[in-house]
């Protein structure tokens, strides 16, 4: 699809959920969710004396699953994976760069990921729920956090560019 | 009008729709190609910009889409969420994502998408993220301090900057088209490409640049809704067109006594003086809050006829008319100012012996309508109350 027209769809869509929620997209928040949950299944003892579960327990009554952001990371799973079929492009694969081995791009996935998800909670949100809602409603945080991630990648590009270019 | 939840759309119907929304959102994300970790890191090495080019023009529609709403009141941008501002943590969190982004070549929605599709390294990355959660929420005690740091609140970009939105939303949408141009020269430098385009292609994306700045321009230089309303007030009292209906305080007696179910009693006084006296189940809406959105329900209902009093002719007047321009209600004018009802009904003299007919029957009516009133107010003391519409400041985003 072309980029900018992805764009405005997206946009529009941002759009309608803040017209409808009053607040916009997000993914990082769903994750939070489930790690929750699984925490105050497996450990409930920990989470009851734990300062964050239990600061999340008493503004979210309802429980961590039964959640916006869960729900509409869900239906991302559910579109995407539609549009995978539509677009012929399901399938177990692994995408790397061309220098690097299999084992060094799953430890790769997995250290960036822990730290994203780190990262995601510090600054109240990933790319969907801070930069790109932040940005619909001209959160200067949103903003902020925006010019943070980019500015770090782009400072970072250079020293991890083995991983991914030639 | 919007945000269309709680008000018209309910909490448990919200959570059918976050799924619609998410699908559509997931589509979107895996369509623009946002599922190959490849396209999303090549941001970073000048081969691939679709990420820049798809996520800026979002944010750019969407805010000036956010604008466009607001100026005609259609979304109240008082309440909707803005992401709260911590300085500390929003730039330290940013750079750790950032270095997440370029060590595991996803964000966490697109990771979501790429897993959906059956990516390996996706599902190591939402797993990894998982991880990364559990380090934060077993960490907080200790980073709780750093969390905490700084709070600005909901500021907006253009609060800081202290210019207006729509001007802040000119300089976005200007540094996205002047982005969007850079980015494509290095993109063909990069590729080795030559800066070409179709002239089809030059006429499609010169309409798409262009279109953001018109609808800014019209959201800074056109009247919005409630500058609307107070021209044609203006107008109105100019040309003199205002026809009030008027009713006396005996009529809204009987009223009240039998139809009080279909009357709105609104007193457009201060707070104090409502609190100092009102009439029987009068409400009290204060004339400079007449356009709130919590009211807006008052005056866009037909079932009931929305009646004014204070103790200022203009003031009841004008609330009138505010009320008639916001929607299509049946309102009227209380001719009595409340102290006259109140002496009136309430403090009725008993009439001398050598009273006219006329005279008594005067004093039986009120006397027995104020008992009326009075009865009304004591049994109607709960249900009476309108419901409580609290504008509910929106809470949530993804932290």
């Amino acid at each position: 699809m072309n980029p900018y027209l992805a764009g405005v769809l997206l946009g529009l869509l941002l759009l309608v959920t803040i017209f409808i929620t009053g607040r916009g997209l997000g993914a990082s928040g769903a994750f939070r969710g489930v790690v929750i949950a699984a925490v105050e299944s497996a450990a409930p003892e920990h989470a009851q004396n734990s300062l964050y579960y239990k600061e999340f327990a008493a503004t979210n009554p309802e429980g961590p699953l039964r959640n916006w952001l869960v729900l509409e990371v869900l239906g991302v799973f559910i579109g995407a994976f539609f549009s995978g079929v539509v677009a012929n492009r399901i399938g177990l694969k692994l995408e790397k760069g061309p220098r690097v081995t299999n084992t060094i791009r799953i430890i790769g996935a997995g250290v960036g990921g822990a730290l994203f998800g780190f990262g995601s909670q510090l600054g109240r949100g990933c790319t969907s729920g801070s930069a790109l809602s932040g940005m619909a409603v001209m959160s200067f945080g949103g903003i902020l956090t925006m010019m943070a991630i980019f500015g770090a990648g782009y400072a970072l590009a250079y020293f991890f560019r083995k991983l991914w270019l030639k | 009008m919007g945000p269309l939840v709680p008000f018209i759309i309910s909490d448990e119907f919200n959570l059918v729709i976050a799924v619609l929304i998410g699908i559509a959102f997931g589509f979107i994300l895996e369509q623009a190609g946002f599922s190959s970790t490849k396209k999303l890191v090549g941001l970073f090495y000048g081969y691939d910009f679709t990420v820049l080019r798809v996520f800026f023009t979002a944010g750019v529609t969407a805010m000036v889409g956010v604008l466009l709403l607001g100026h005609y009141g259609l979304l109240d941008l008082s309440i909707i969420y803005i992401n709260p501002t911590f300085l500390r943590s929003a730039l330290v969190g940013g750079a750790v994502m950032g270095a997440g982004f370029i060590i595991g070549g996803f964000c966490p929605g697109t990771s979501v998408c790429a897993a959906a599709i059956g990516k390996l390294d996706a599902m190591a990355f939402l797993g990894g993220s998982l991880i990364g959660i559990i380090a934060f929420t077993e960490g907080y005690p200790f980073l709780e301090k750093f969390y905490l740091a700084d709070e600005l609140g909901q500021v907006r970009m253009s609060d800081q900057l202290g210019i207006t939105m729509e001007a802040f939303g000119f300089i976005l949408a200007f540094i996205a088209v002047a982005a969007f141009v850079a980015t494509w020269i290095i993109e063909n430098r990069v590729n080795k490409r030559p800066n070409k385009m179709s002239a089809l292609q030059i006429r499609r994306y010169t309409v798409l640049a262009v279109t953001p700045f018109i609808i800014l321009t019209v959201v800074t230089f056109l009247p919005g809704k409630e500058e609307i309303i107070l021209k044609r007030i203006a107008e109105a009292k100019r040309q003199q067109t205002c026809v009030f209906k008027e009713i006396n305080a005996d009529k809204l007696a009987t009223e009240i006594v039998n139809n009080y179910y279909q009357m709105n009693i609104i007193d457009v006084r201060s707070p104090e003086e409502y609190e100092a006296y009102h009439l029987p189940m009068a409400i009290n809406i204060p004339f400079d809050q007449i356009l709130d959105r919590q009211w807006e329900h008052i005056f866009k209902q037909r079932l009931r006829t929305n009646v004014f009093y204070a103790d200022n002719d203009t003031l009841v007047k004008m609330s009138c008319l505010k009320a008639k321009f916001i929607g299509k209600s049946e309102n009227l004018i209380l001719q009595e100012s409340p102290d006259e009802f109140r002496r009136m009904f309430f403090e009725l003299e008993e009439p001398t012996p050598d009273a006219s007919k006329h005279e008594l029957e005067v004093y039986a009516f009120r006397s027995q309508s104020a008992t009326g009133m009075q009865n009304l107010v004591h049994s109607l003391k709960n249900i009476g109350q309108p419901v409580k519409r609290e504008v509910i400041k929106i809470q949530g985003g993804c932290s």
